[in-house]
């Protein structure tokens, strides 16, 4: 597969919704209006833990503008289950995360929606709304989660997987993942590093808030314009939060300005609809930013502990890791994720790993690009780089020694195909970065990482017209790029040059049911239905010109987009993709492909991260001036979007180090939620991104296409953490290294910002 | 409290509107004008997202109020081409991918033409601090860059 | 709900009377500070005065006396001058400080001043260069030098219904040269964590004959550090003197802990900026 030649698959067209994006034509979920419109608006907590006592309206519905009040009292109680994604989520946390109804679990927290006529109106009317709260002590921490006498956020919260748990807890689960025999394979090692790292609640900082317009008809359908990573996801949620069918709720993805893994869970959608059903009126909410930060869906801050053990010779014989993360109000945060991933690079014959799911009055973590193996990568690639330096071993080659090829044992069970770890590895240590000698205060470090990448559900369809162009359309909306490559899987299989390809996202009416654009497996699993579909189309054609030939479909050869008579067939000339749409009515009629499937899990991506990073010793400041990314992307079939989406998540990687992080104040209330002093890494803050693409092909598509989006923001953090080590000579356990941070380690200082540690000192004052 | 009515010129063309005298010259744009390719990222002047040229001065239009633009002279992303024909920086940001999910496209673009117009040569830095302000989550900037200085160097050709 | 005005004068004597005849209006310069605090409703005026449309408020005059800026000229116009660049280096290195491009476009000295926030990117550099302020009001037209302008976070020693017509700076004597530096994060736009303004002007024998040294953001008001310039003076603004300086800049600081940096931080790091804005005010200095 990895031999075969493309023609179209490899190449860098336009992508096709580029001129709508660069001319402003394109719309994304707050470019939309409907006539008699209202503007909808969110009343938020402003406490971080408490019980609602009451919620008086009345004052609101009075304000002249007003025209729909709603609160949790206009949403069924409900404790079902519903599939979202990956997993099956609890559906009354959905819907309580929409609309607190006994208790708020976080500063933010929607108590209520308020719609008007106008933007101030409505405003006016939340600042109305009067409700009663009986404030409680919220828990901020991992610490104090786990604390004697913690808060408790939810009564009936027993720990899942914990043996003979009973009592309320804020552990929703534990989890566990083991390998032979951790005693003895540590009694085998030369050399055991254990260290403790914590990451901060970090933002997937989409540029573009939440935002949706809704309507409900009389008829008891709604409609639902919005910015989403999935419309099937946003619909299921609608209807189940609401009680509605799936088939009386129709969704229509905008271009969608960034998501990240933070547009699947919705924060609006059910509220507009639900204003909408009583205001008789349609409803457009769009988010601040600020409400994006505070009451959408962060990632998780972590606390692991990391211990490895490794023979004189460089060889891992032994790992032991506890792995807490924060979900933040309600349970589900990736630790599951974390686990699983921690070691899936290495060899290890014997390993335990546990890992906990924390709640803490922080908003409902969401996905965030490969959720749960970024922080998992920082702890442990930070600690082989410890062992390297122990060990005298060069980084990368104590890397190579371990790494896993074709036939392993994956730590979560079945073995790995076709992998592409060690050339990435080797094809590192060949490049010039690794072998460019450093300038003062500067520092070097090389990190790996993993994902899964995921299968799922996909559906498509592919539309020939008669003058031979094509259009194809999936549920998925576009963020990276999908579109366009797409368009070139149809080419590739029909021949049709790929400016005559249209391809486009669908709503939930008009495209077959398609999981949501995450998890890396757009490109992968979509792009498996979008080949079918061609294929069909392809048959199709076959068949057509058999019929024209008055001969066996069998004999009917493809070859460069025509179809090619059998040899001695009378009057028979190879007739392209246009003579056989052309004729299209005369020989059946339509011509349209379709394909749906479930997808296997799509292939296992690697990557591998160096960075320099020059430290200002004085200050503390440090910047990246220089970084290389080398990761195994299967087969890139848009070169540039798979570049851009390892420069991008590099970038992502790179802020989670280096300046990025949530800053709470002793009362739960987040200081920062703002652009100004939430810092992301702007044009000036980064260097050119080099990115190193090789091929392992994926045998589970037809192409080798492997996931790409997720795994360049899995090594940053460590590779990043590496190079301030090499810099400074200071081992960094605590993210992000911030300037005051690194200074008063430089300097000898105890460490200035606010840890566990100190927020428990506060607390214990207060 | 009556509207005010501004008259202005956005895109070289008259334009007038009814407008709260507290309400931004974005949401005007947006909102009373029909012209949505300035987009809302922050609200706060932090994200460059509603980059327009006043006057030919690159400026946060959410940070402008309606009212201030009237008898000068608005130009946004819709005005850039030339009738059918693309602005370079447009074809350059497509050719060379610098756009993923392109919701920072527009205020990039219009922010990158108000560098070019005064310096026709950049340098890498000198174009990543210009564009220091506009901020983009997709694509770590390397090709926005690249598509501006590529842009530079094909307007400084033709314009010899 | 609210109900706001919005006015735009055309002569100082139009605005006095504006903000006299409303206690709630208030001055809109470039609206950077202004617009973000009124929509996070921190500030609720009844009415926006915009000086922008007043000739006084803008531009920017250069002659034998000196500089002369209208408060409400916008921080790119300033940068884009030559030979203002030319005489205040340091203080167009803060002014170019303030914000994104973008907000460059709009945002003026007079408002980064009348902000009065303890980390305001040009109040160091104004204070080195010994400006003062042009104040107008119901009482007639008043001069303040910059160093008595901020009071305290987000006050001034304006008087109800006044506002800042312009700053004058004097032309730099000979040998006369200042630097501004700031310390954030990322390499733009975040808000000064510490900063340092010094000017400093040289003997003939090259020794230094005058000094002032300003530091932001690390005490209710920028502070003007008398013994930071009492080091510099008479030294041949070597390492040694440089170093004292910073070590007076880091004593005098008075610094709190906030999301952007903490006591210990600002109280270091204060210091390593007057060290090299000292030492780059030098080198110009020399450099004349």
């Amino acid at each position: 597969m990895s031999d075969r030649t493309f023609t179209y698959v490899g190449t860098r067209p336009v992508r096709h919704d580029g001129m709508d994006k660069v001319t402003g034509r394109a719309n994304y979920g707050a470019d939309f209006s409907l006539p008699g419109m209202l503007h909808g608006v969110v009343v938020r907590s402003p406490h971080a833990h408490a019980r609602i006592v009451s919620i008086d309206t009345h004052e609101a519905e009075a304000v002249p503008g007003v025209l729909a009040v709603v609160t949790a009292r206009d949403i069924p109680e409900t404790r079902a289950k519903l599939m979202l994604g990956e997993g099956a989520l609890d559906l009354r946390d959905i819907s309580e995360n929409l609309l607190a109804r006994t208790k708020v679990l976080y500063h933010g927290h929607t108590v209520a929606a308020v719609a008007a006529t106008t933007l101030d109106a409505a405003r006016e009317g939340a600042a109305r709304v009067k409700v009663t709260y009986e404030v409680l002590e919220p828990v901020m921490t991992i610490e104090q989660a786990l604390a004697a006498n913690a808060p408790i956020l939810h009564s009936d919260m027993i720990t899942k997987g914990q043996h003979g748990a009973k009592a309320p807890s804020n552990v929703a689960a534990r989890m566990e993942l083991k390998r032979g025999d951790v005693g003895n394979g540590f009694t085998q090692a030369d050399v055991v590093v254990e260290r403790e790292f914590r990451t901060p609640t970090v933002h997937q900082g989409y540029i573009e808030p939440h935002a949706c317009v809704a309507r409900w008809g009389e008829d008891g359908r709604a409609f639902v314009w919005c910015s989403t990573q999935g419309p099937f996801a946003v619909r299921d949620q609608c209807a189940a939060v609401l009680g509605m069918d799936a088939a009386q709720v129709k969704v229509i993805p905008s271009e969608i300005g960034g998501g990240f893994g933070g547009k699947i869970v919705v924060y609006l959608e059910p509220l507009a609809v639900a204003l909408s059903r009583k205001a008789r009126r349609p409803v457009k909410m769009v988010m601040g930013r600020e409400e994006v930060f505070r009451a959408t869906g962060p990632t998780s801050g972590t606390r692991i502990r990391m211990k490895l053990g490794a023979t004189r010779d460089g060889t891992f014989v032994a790992a032991d890791a506890s792995l807490y993360y924060e979900a933040g109000a309600y349970r589900g945060s990736p630790a599951g994720a974390g686990m699983m991933c921690l070691v899936a690079p290495y060899r290890i014959p014997n390993f335990v790993i546990e890992a906990f799911d924390v709640v803490v009055n922080k908003p409902k973590v969401a996905a965030y690009r490969a959720p749960g193996s970024p922080t998992a990568s920082f702890a442990i690639e930070s600690v082989i780089d410890e062992l390297a330096r122990e060990l005298r071993l060069d980084p990368i080659d104590l890397r190579l020694k371990n790494a896993v090829v074709e036939g392993d044992a994956a730590p979560f069970g079945p073995a790995y195909g076709p992998i592409g770890l060690k050339a990435l590895l080797e094809a590192a240590r060949r490049h010039p970065h690794w072998k460019t000698p450093l300038a003062a205060n500067q520092g070097r470090g090389v990190a790996c990482g993993f994902w899964f990448n995921a299968g799922m559900n996909s559906s498509a369809t592919v539309t020939l017209n008669m003058d031979g162009s094509a259009a194809v359309v999936t549920g998925n909306p576009d963020i990276g790029g999908t579109r366009a490559a797409q368009a070139l899987m149809v080419s590739e299989e029909l021949g049709i040059p790929v400016e005559r390809i249209r391809p486009g996202v669908g709503d939930t009416d008009s495209s077959g049911y398609t999981d949501v654009t995450g998890g890396s497996r757009v490109c992968y699993a979509t792009g498996m239905a979008v080949i079918g579909a061609a294929q069909d189309v392809r048959e199709q054609l076959r068949a057509r010109a058999a019929k024209i030939w008055n001969v066996d479909v069998a004999s009917v050869t493809w070859e460069k987009g025509h179809a090619v008579p059998p040899k001695g067939a009378e009057k028979a000339e190879p007739l392209s993709v246009n003579d056989l749409a052309a004729k299209m009515t005369h020989t059946g009629g339509p011509i349209v492909g379709r394909a749906s499937l479930y997808a296997p899990m799509a292939g296992p991506g690697f990557g591998a991260h160096i960075c320099d990073l020059e430290v200002d010793p004085e200050t503390g400041r440090s910047r990246v001036v220089r970084y290389t990314a080398f990761q195994d992307v299967g087969k890139a079939v848009h070169p540039s979007f798979v570049e851009g989406q390892i420069q991008g998540g590099a970038a992502q990687g790179i802020g989670w180090a280096l300046n990025e992080e949530y800053v709470f104040d002793k009362n739960g209330v987040m200081e920062n939620a703002g652009f100004l002093d939430y810092r992301m890494p702007v044009a000036s803050d980064l260097p050119m991104i080099e990115t190193v693409l090789i091929e392992v092909a994926n045998p589970l598509h037809p192409y080798g296409v492997r996931g790409v989006g997720e795994v360049p923001i899995v090594p940053p953090l460590a590779a990043v953490a590496n190079a301030m080590r090499d810099a400074t000579g200071i081992r960094f356990t605590e993210l992000p290294l911030s300037p005051p941070r690194v200074l008063a380690a430089l300097n000898h200082e105890p460490t200035p910002v606010r840890t566990s540690d100190e927020l428990s000192a506060v607390k214990a004052d207060s | 409290m009556a509207k005010l009515h501004v008259h202005t010129t956005v895109n070289g063309e008259a334009a007038e509107f009814l407008c709260e005298p507290h309400e931004t010259l974005l949401a005007a744009l947006r909102n009373e004008l029909g012209l949505t390719g300035t987009k809302e990222g922050c609200a706060t002047g932090d994200c460059g997202a509603c980059s327009i040229l006043l006057d030919g001065r690159l400026v946060p239009s959410c940070l402008v109020l309606a009212a201030e633009s009237q008898d000068r002279a608005v130009t946004t992303i819709e005005g850039l081409a030339l009738g059918d024909a693309l602005h370079p920086l447009q074809r350059k940001f497509l050719e060379h991918a610098a756009l993923q999910c392109g919701i920072c496209t527009p205020g990039f673009i219009v922010a990158a033409k108000a560098l070019l117009d005064r310096q026709p040569e950049p340098t890498e830095q000198e174009a990543r601090f210009w564009l220091a302000g506009n901020l983009c989550r997709c694509t770590g900037y390397d090709k926005i860059i690249r598509a501006v200085l590529d842009t530079a160097a094909e307007m400084r050709k033709t314009a010899v | 709900m609210q109900v706001i005005r919005y006015e735009a004068p055309r002569s100082v004597t139009d605005a006095v009377r504006l903000m006299q005849a409303d206690p709630g209006a208030q001055i809109l310069a470039g609206g950077t500070d202004l617009l973000v605090q009124f929509r996070a409703g921190l500030r609720r005026p009844t009415a926006f005065i915009d000086i922008k449309r007043i000739p006084e408020l803008v531009g920017i005059t250069l002659d034998d006396g000196g500089l002369r800026l209208g408060a409400a000229t916008a921080a790119a116009v300033i940068c884009e001058h030559a030979e203002v660049k030319r005489l205040w280096p340091g203080l167009v290195e803060a002014v170019r400080l303030i914000g994104s491009t973008q907000i460059q476009g709009r945002g003026t000295v007079g408002g980064n001043l009348c902000n009065a926030s303890p980390a305001a990117d040009t109040t160091c550099a104004l204070i080195v260069n010994r400006a003062t302020c042009a104040i107008a009001g119901p009482a007639g037209e008043r001069v303040l030098p910059v160093d008595e302008f901020c009071t305290g976070p987000g006050k001034t020693a304006l008087r109800a219904g006044e506002f800042l017509v312009a700053l004058h700076i004097p032309r730099p004597g000979p040998r006369t040269a200042d630097a501004y530096l700031r310390l954030i994060p990322r390499s733009e736009m975040d808000i000064a964590v510490v900063s340092a303004g010094v000017s400093v002007t040289l003997a003939p024998d090259g020794t230094c004959s005058a000094a002032r040294v300003a530091i932001g953001a690390v005490a209710p008001t920028a502070l003007l550090v008398a013994e930071a310039a009492g080091a510099l003076v008479g030294s041949r603004l070597d390492e040694t003197a440089l170093s004292r300086a910073g070590a007076a800049a880091s004593a005098a600081a008075k610094p709190i802990d906030d999301k952007r940096g903490t006591v210990a931080y600002r109280r270091t790091t204060a210091g390593v900026l007057t060290r090299r804005a000292a030492r780059t005010a030098a080198a110009r200095a020399r450099g004349h």
